[in-house]
């Protein structure tokens, strides 16, 4: 057949502008989309202390949960679907087991009667006030 | 659902009633003639059928393309979509693509697997958004925008699937950046082929094979 050369003009010309406005939209969706989810936002591990000193570093990836004693009894810290939580403490007011779920690199918990925190960290350990 | 399995029934009949107009004498190929069942169909039902196979066809050719990632093809069937919700609306584009998702699944064999229900999911997604698509302005929305929300409408059904079902866990996240783009881009490249296609056929200039084809 005599078909035409098959021209860059020629087909961009089927773009109309409202699908000009999908594309801008939909590629800053998936720019923003990525940086939000490949940042390193997502925390790597769990950096789990007690009294002061490092107890153990757990990777988030496998789903467990952990004793740590502390001077009042055991804090128990569960790891599940990439997130960290503790989940009972002997604390009097409980607020670190209220503080719910981790998951961001950065984000603590602390239960400070029983001298056990947990904090997430990424693949990189970014600059804040307290650690600069 | 049901009601597209019996639509496969019935373009199935469709095809065997043709076959039998042509043959002369068919009391002589069926031994008892009431036995066999025959379901009346319309020329839209062979148009819809002769649709999915062009649509099976293109999925056929694109098994051949090596992807990097697996869930990364270009969904060339998609076009047929495309082209059938702009001639002949929604519910004729429905049953093309359905079709197309069972059929196919027969043919490549993995009838009821977890790519049938990811691919189904993906299918049913994207037609509820084409469903509402289709109302954008045609005077500034076409075929690529059409597209381009049916891609994403796909990998997020499949997506839904993957994490509901198959692995429940939140690492799955990470690949969802390169599925989106990936539906950008294919998104992008289907809706421009099918509106280019579109084009021609209505010009008549070129692919004319191509235009009777899908006629």
């Amino acid at each position: 057949m005599n078909c035409p050369e098959i021209k860059v003009v020629e087909v961009l010309r089927h773009i109309k502008s409202g699908d000009w406005l999908t594309l801008v939209s939909g590629s800053i969706c998936v720019v923003l989309v990525t940086l939000t989810l490949w940042s390193g936002e997502l925390a790597d591990k769990a950096v789990i202390r007690s009294g002061g000193k490092v107890y153990r570093e757990v990777s988030l990836g496998r789903d467990q949960k952990i004793d740590v004693p502390g001077p009042l009894g055991v804090s128990v810290i569960a790891i599940e679907n990439r997130r960290a939580r503790i989940a009972s403490d002997p604390s009097p007011r409980q607020y670190c087991v209220r503080q719910g779920w981790l998951q961001q690199a950065g984000e603590i918990a602390l239960c400070l009667p029983n001298q056990v925190s947990v904090e997430l960290v990424g693949s990189h350990k970014r600059y804040d006030s307290l650690n600069y | 659902m049901q009601d597209t399995g019996s639509r496969v029934q019935e373009s199935d009949a469709g095809v065997q009633g043709m076959q039998e107009t042509v043959n002369k004498n068919p009391e002589s190929r069926i031994p008892n003639p009431e036995s066999r069942i025959l379901l009346h169909t319309t020329a839209e039902d062979h148009h819809i059928a002769r649709m999915a196979a062009v649509a099976l066809g293109l999925t056929l050719l694109e098994g051949a393309i090596p992807s990097p990632l697996p869930g990364v093809k270009p969904g060339l069937a998609n076009i047929v979509t495309l082209i059938v919700l702009a001639r002949y609306g929604w519910r004729t584009a429905a049953w093309v693509s359905l079709l197309r998702v069972f059929a196919g699944s027969l043919l490549f064999g993995n009838f009821l697997t977890p790519g049938f229900f990811l691919g189904l999911s993906g299918a049913l997604l994207s037609l509820l958004v084409l469903a509402l698509a289709q109302h954008l302005p045609t005077r500034w929305f076409g075929p690529v925008s059409h597209s381009v929300y049916a891609a994403f409408a796909h990998i997020a059904g499949q997506m839904a699937v993957v994490y509901l079902w198959l692995i429940p866990h939140a690492g799955i996240a990470y690949l969802i950046p390169i599925f989106a783009t990936a539906a950008l881009v294919f998104g992008t490249v289907n809706g421009l082929i099918a509106a280019r296609f579109m084009d021609n056929a209505n010009n008549g200039i070129c692919s004319r094979g191509g235009a009777e084809k899908i006629k």
